[in-house]
């Protein structure tokens, strides 16, 4: 028998083989070794980030077709990669300070990663399954790994309940795509639908969107996103925030502009649809909430609805626009959890908004990073948050989507106003108790790096946009 | 020095100012004293460098000069460009002017937080001047709602007892008109392939779409001007706001909406423009007559001036759609000068405010008494803010009824009826406050202007008696660029009209 070409995996298998080494030294040390296990998966995730950038960047396939590696997955696989980085660094102290310092945490992450950057590369209904379980199952441990808190198990079992459901509407939608089409390959099913898709297929594919658009959060399919993000460990809920978001939208992005590339009108109308819905919700519901992981979640669901602007436009356009939006979103993302990471009073961890009252006269550069995470996200500028927004309507109205664009807008403006509420709390209000004075050198670190990209990126714009129109082409075989 | 890019410097010169004050580390009160220095250093230094764009100022050129051009989104025709013509130059000046009179205003009334108010206000003397200087649509917009950023730290952190009210309400309200203006910016980006302001000056835009693009403009200017009825944010802001924070509000800002329809809706709708006159008449023309009679009845000193700046600038929209050279040139005067006037009465009522902690009318009375110096002050404002011969004031609202009267003279019959209710408001305000008898006990012991506050008001004297007396210094440089504004639009307007009957 002959072995597949494995160079195209070898990233994937580097994590592995590190997932599975950190795990027996967990298992002999039985603890984190003094941060030892979180640092060595740190530096797995670089060595894989720079497997990824060497490696191939021409379209390559592998594994009889299941596996696919074009200039899309390597920049998808380097926002992952970066994200699950990022919050392994800004985990730590965290955790340390709750008691949940497990060698099982960057193990998980690693499990999660992988599992994700087998989604991005996914060509084939089988393997986008298996990688996207394999996220899913270390996620929901992830949101229950705080054992002896009520919220957390609550979490962890809801997110597991609604996501195995999800998982089965998206394995439901695969089996009457494969029964009505006979194939199950994203290259042969393009082929076989390029003239006429029959109803069964159309049916299998809004489940296959729906199964996806609960990963992603997208409203009506987000009930899961605030309670999960406010029961789970906080660097979890980072992590959630942006890597699993990134990967989904990846998967998203190669499905439908893969083995449906043909039916655009049919699933255009859906993503429309669970646009606008997660725009009004993420814009709306936030507004009363009061806790900051909450607010995150509805602000999450609301960015989700943006970047599926971009979605909906379509075409090559369309995907960059998506593609830097991620990117920016990674940047602001990480920054504020870096923030809401620090807010710890006598060694208590925080999360109500109104704890951050007067933070800019106790802790005037955590604020003032806050507050540009804050603008950035409402889109204005010169924050980078502009122009993702910017990119995402361009794309838009360049296909004549004015209404959906002038809904866009619109919700915009209702989502500034709780984002201008945090800046309110921090700026207006006289402070409280006040929070810690120390911050990490990691977290500090991501918050510093955060700030100057959001705030700098007006600089220098082309970098970014160039490599995303790069990656966009190669999605559409330039 | 020809060569150097002066905008630019202009521009990012107090970026870099609060750079250094966000540096400055130590006790609170030496901060405080460190970060006032090097704030007011900067921006006199702007100022004065920012003459130097109007001493290289070709006035016989109706063209952008002392452009600045850099690339910034090489794929997307995006670039970064800035130049002055007629039309902005005096707004760069009156943004640099104001600044530093801002801080220096600030010097003892603000006490807490020194550190971040020079910064908020050095971040957005950045922003207006950049504004005013862009040529290419996206750094506008950038600049356009850079703006909102510091302000709304100005009013939310050292403005009065409902200044979270106030600073909301001013931020959404100017971001849900500006949120649709960027969508036309896009949809004439895809229509043009540029967003190089002077390219898009020379554009065509279809029939069809231009009113579309017109209302989207007019959504985000109409917001900052403010015209009726969408006023309502303005006395909010003002009363809320500290002082320089109101005198900046004032000065500037609502001039980044005149200024916006002259670089924008007239030149490059310029059928939609056509169109819409009527429609901008008549909201000019309420908000003259009811903002006037509005501002009458107000207990609250910086409530009537909020109020009639919103009288002052329906003035100025009349003048710019009049689209004939007086009523142009008059409506960009109108704004210049409103803006140190209008600057100049919030600073009047901040120095009482200083001093008694309140600004309404009923707990002043007989300043005159106590309060010589400032009473002249006050009254030589009032004056230029009535429109009295030898001020400002003047000559800008006798060239917007000149303007007026040729294209529609009931427009000017309506709007004549603001230089009536005008001195009745501002007079009877200043009857109130400065004459009559002192019987307030806790005004016995009031102050006059002390050295700060004089040197303060000179240059605003200095300047509104030299746009009375000799405005020639300030309309020479409009003439060709609006003289050019004006040919294009009747050219434009011609060929409309001449297309369908040549078709038939």
């Amino acid at each position: 028998m002959e072995l597949p070409n494995l160079a195209p995996a070898l990233p994937e298998l580097l994590i592995v083989a590190s997932a599975i080494i950190l795990l027996l030294i967990g298992v002999f040390k039985k603890e984190n070794a003094g941060g030892g296990i979180t640092a060595l998966g740190i530096i797995a995730l670089a060595l894989t980030a720079l497997l990824v950038v060497s490696g191939p960047s021409e379209r390559t396939e592998t594994f009889g077709g299941m596996f696919v590696v074009d200039g899309f997955a390597v920049f998808t696989k380097l926002l992952v990669l970066l994200a699950s980085a990022v919050t392994l660094a800004m985990s730590r102290h965290w955790l340390r300070a709750e008691g949940l310092d497990h060698p099982e945490y960057p193990v998980l992450v690693l499990f999660a990663t992988l599992g994700m950057m087998l989604m991005i590369s996914a060509n084939n209904f089988m393997s986008l399954y298996l990688g996207l379980e394999l996220q899913s199952l270390a996620l929901y441990v992830l949101a229950a790994s705080q054992r002896d808190s009520g919220r957390a198990t609550e979490a962890g079992l809801k997110y597991f309940v609604l996501g195995s459901l999800a998982s089965g509407m998206l394995l439901y939608g695969a089996s009457l795509v494969y029964g009505f089409s006979g194939t199950t390959g994203f290259d042969a099913l393009a082929k076989a639908l390029a003239n006429e898709a029959p109803v069964g297929v159309t049916v299998g594919m809004v489940f296959i969107l729906a199964g996806l658009a609960f990963k992603i959060s997208a409203a009506p399919f987000h009930m899961w996103a605030p309670d999960v993000y406010e029961g789970a460990p906080t660097p979890v809920t980072a992590f959630f925030a942006v890597a699993p978001k990134i990967a989904a939208f990846a998967l998203l992005l190669r499905v439908l502009t893969g083995p449906f590339g043909s039916m655009v009108e049919q699933w255009s109308q859906v993503i429309v649809f669970i646009s606008v819905a997660s725009m009004v919700v993420g814009g709306f519901a936030a507004i009363v909430q009061t806790n900051i992981k909450r607010l995150m979640a509805y602000s999450s669901i609301g960015h989700v609805g943006y970047a599926l602007i971009g979605l909906a436009a379509g075409g090559p356009d369309g995907v960059r626009a998506v593609l830097i939006y991620l990117a920016i979103y990674l940047a602001m993302n990480a920054g504020a959890f870096a923030v809401i990471l620090s807010m710890r009073q006598k060694e208590r961890s925080l999360e109500n908004i109104d704890d951050l009252a007067g933070l800019s006269k106790t802790h005037p550069m955590m604020a003032l990073s806050l507050a540009i995470f804050m603008w950035s996200m409402a889109g204005i500028p010169p924050f980078a948050g502009f122009w993702s927004k910017w990119m995402v309507f361009s794309a838009a109205i360049d296909k004549g989507m004015i209404a959906l664009s002038i809904i866009g807008v619109l919700t915009s403006v209702v989502s500034a106003f709780y984002y201008l509420r945090i800046i309110k709390v921090m700026y207006f209000d006289e402070p409280g108790e006040g929070l810690d004075r120390s911050i990490s050198a990691p977290v500090g670190l991501v918050m510093g790096l955060a700030t100057l990209a959001v705030l700098l990126f007006n600089l220098v714009p082309a970098g970014l946009f160039s490599s995303a129109s790069a990656a966009a082409a190669s999605l559409f075989g330039g | 020095m020809n060569n150097w890019p002066l905008l630019s410097i202009v521009t990012f010169l107090p970026m870099l100012g609060a750079f250094f004050v966000l540096l400055i580390r130590g006790e609170t009160a030496q901060v405080a004293r460190n970060a006032r220095y090097v704030a007011m250093l900067t921006s006199v230094f702007t100022f004065l460098i920012s003459l130097l764009i109007w001493y290289n100022f070709d006035t016989n050129s109706a063209d952008f000069q002392m452009v600045d051009q850099a690339r910034w989104l090489p794929g997307y025709s995006i670039v970064y460009k800035m130049g002055v013509d007629g039309i902005s130059l005096f707004f760069v000046i009156l943004s640099t002017f104001l600044t530093p009179i801002c801080i220096l205003s600030a010097w003892d009334a603000i006490q807490t937080r020194v550190k971040e108010y020079m910064i908020a206000f050095l971040v957005l003397e950045t922003m207006m001047v950049g504004m005013f200087c862009a040529l290419d649509l996206v750094l506008f917009y950038t600049f356009f709602e850079g703006v909102l950023i510091p302000m709304f730290i100005i009013i939310g952190v050292w403005g009065g007892a409902r200044r979270v009210y106030a600073a909301f309400k001013f931020f959404l309200y100017t971001l849900l008109g500006s949120v649709l203006m960027l969508l036309a910016v896009l949809a004439m980006y895809f229509d043009a392939h540029t967003t190089d302001i002077q390219v898009l000056l020379g554009h065509a835009f279809p029939a069809a779409m231009q009113p579309w693009l017109w209302l989207a403009f007019f959504a985000s200017f109409a917001v900052k001007v403010p015209m009726w009825p969408v006023h309502t944010w303005l006395p909010d802001a003002h009363v809320e706001a500290p002082t320089a924070g109101s005198v900046i509000l004032a000065g500037v800002l609502l001039k980044m909406g005149g200024y916006g329809f002259l670089r924008f809706s007239v030149p490059m709708f310029p059928l939609a423009t056509h169109d819409f006159m009527p429609l901008i008449f008549t909201l000019s023309v309420v908000a003259v007559i009811y903002t006037s009679l509005v501002a009458l009845v107000q207990k609250d000193m910086k409530k009537l001036i909020a109020y009639s700046s919103v009288a002052h600038m329906g003035f100025v929209t009349i003048g710019v759609f009049t689209l004939q050279t007086q009523g142009v040139e008059g409506a960009i005067f109108q704004m210049l000068s409103h803006g140190i006037v209008s600057g100049a009465l919030f600073l009047c009522v901040g120095v009482i405010y200083d001093r008694m902690h309140t600004r309404e009318i009923a707990r002043y009375g007989g300043l005159a008494q106590r309060m010589p110096v400032y009473a002249f002050m006050f009254m030589l404002f009032t004056m230029a803010s009535v429109g009295l011969p030898g001020t400002g004031g003047f000559v800008g609202e006798f060239l917007v009824l000149n303007g007026a009267f040729q294209v529609n003279s009931w427009v000017a019959f309506f709007a004549a009826f603001g230089l009536i209710l005008g001195p009745a408001y501002a007079l009877y305000l200043y009857r109130r406050v400065i004459f009559g008898k002192l019987v307030h006990e806790d005004l016995k012991s009031i102050l006059d202007l002390n050295a700060r506050e004089v040197f303060l008001f000179v240059p605003l004297v200095l300047v509104v008696l030299w746009m009375g007396i000799y405005p020639s210094s300030f309309l020479t440089p409009m003439h060709a660029s609006v003289a050019k504004l004006i040919n294009d639009y009747q050219l434009t307007k011609t060929a409309a009209v001449q297309a369908p009957s040549a078709a038939q």
